[in-house]
């Protein structure tokens, strides 16, 4: 019995995994904020700079309609050299601490389940897979946009298909895995994959046509644009490519332990 | 699920693996504080507001437009 050994340290357990992906994504945080600080803030001050400028134009009425809302409670106004260090490492510690956490569940449901491939190689492909269907896909049709862009109006539709391009986007992933599982009874491994990849590139491109589009960008300079989407993309890759490398070391020695310490023990029990 | 023979019959094969039961309690609970963690950050008091205000979508401000999360 594998699961349940009191005494024994390298346990295989879902707390055992959920711990090493907690402090994989906590790792993933801290590098997803030193790439955005580096790379992102940069361009979000040039777009800041041009809502600054365009504020300056504002009419009389619209500028008491701005003070009469920051005047509402709890509004509190917080210093761009806040937002982007404190806050910017609030936001990025919290959201790669929760997917660090979530791969590694995927990961303890996959390991064992994969033909031959072994623990670290079905780490690594659950941080692949996470990478392409939680942030690379969503990416591709609803790109990240720097501050001065999007309509304060258009919030809640933006925000609901984003999330609901997300749901389908990870959903048609687990099916796949499952998908792919059962065909490689029928077909070789690496063909099931393949068939099953094709399936979720299907799912999520009808998903992305179906989904309405945006399309607020007025007159916003395209390349402060195409920098900060660059620098959102690396920020994006950083974070999922530290969970899946910290977390396929730390499950590889977690299965060595558990493996080497089974077969010490079948092999006193032998004796 | 027999994982107490792989380790004696074919160790560098067959990898145990988790009962798939144990591990959904695990995904129901951790699931739900991840998705209300992910959620004060990309989307809280943008289109939904819980804490009235706008505090914390100022103090995470430049996190979720460089996670690519819809802002303003
Ligand atoms: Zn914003």
């Amino acid at each position: 019995m594998i699961t349940h050994n009191p005494g024994r340290k390298p346990a295989l357990t879902p707390a055992a995994f959920l711990i090493r992906g907690l402090v994989a994504g906590l790792l993933a945080g801290l590098i997803g904020f030193a790439v955005a600080f580096a790379f992102g803030e940069p361009h979000i001050d040039d777009a800041i700079g041009l809502e600054e400028a365009a504020a300056a134009h504002l009419t009389h009425e619209e500028m008491q309609a701005e003070e009469a809302e920051a005047d509402k409670p709890g509004m509190v106004e917080i210093s761009r050299d806040n937002q982007k260090s404190w806050g910017l490492l609030t936001g990025m510690a919290v959201v790669g601490t929760a997917l660090g956490g979530l791969a590694a569940l995927a990961s303890a449901s996959v390991i064992g389940r994969l033909g031959r491939v072994s623990a670290r190689g079905s780490t690594l492909l659950v941080g692949g897979i996470g990478f392409v269907s939680v942030a690379l896909v969503p990416f591709l049709k609803y790109p990240a946009t720097p501050p001065a862009v999007g309509s304060p109006d258009t919030i809640g539709h933006r925000t609901s298909d984003y999330f609901a391009l997300l749901l389908v986007s990870v959903l048609a992933a687990i099916a796949a895995v499952v998908v792919a599982r059962r065909l490689s009874g029928r077909f070789d491994g690496v063909n099931a994959a393949l068939m099953a990849a094709g399936g979720y590139v299907v799912v999520v491109v009808v998903a992305g046509l179906l989904l309405p589009s945006v399309d607020e960008l007025g007159t916003f300079p395209a390349d402060t644009l195409w920098y900060f989407r660059r620098a959102s993309l690396l920020t994006l890759a950083s974070i999922w490519a530290t969970i899946a490398v910290a977390l396929t070391l730390l499950v590889g020695k977690l299965y060595d332990d558990a493996t080497a310490d089974a077969e010490r023990r079948a092999l006193a029990a032998s004796l | 699920m027999s994982q107490s023979s792989a380790a004696p019959l074919a160790p560098a094969v067959e990898l145990p693996a988790i009962p798939l039961l144990q591990i959904g309690t695990w995904v129901v609970f951790y699931g739900l504080l991840a998705m209300l963690a992910i959620f004060f950050v990309s989307a809280d008091q943008g289109a939904i507001s819980l804490p009235a205000g706008n505090a914390v979508h100022e103090w995470v401000h430049d996190a979720r437009h460089l996670l690519g999360y819809p802002c303003h």
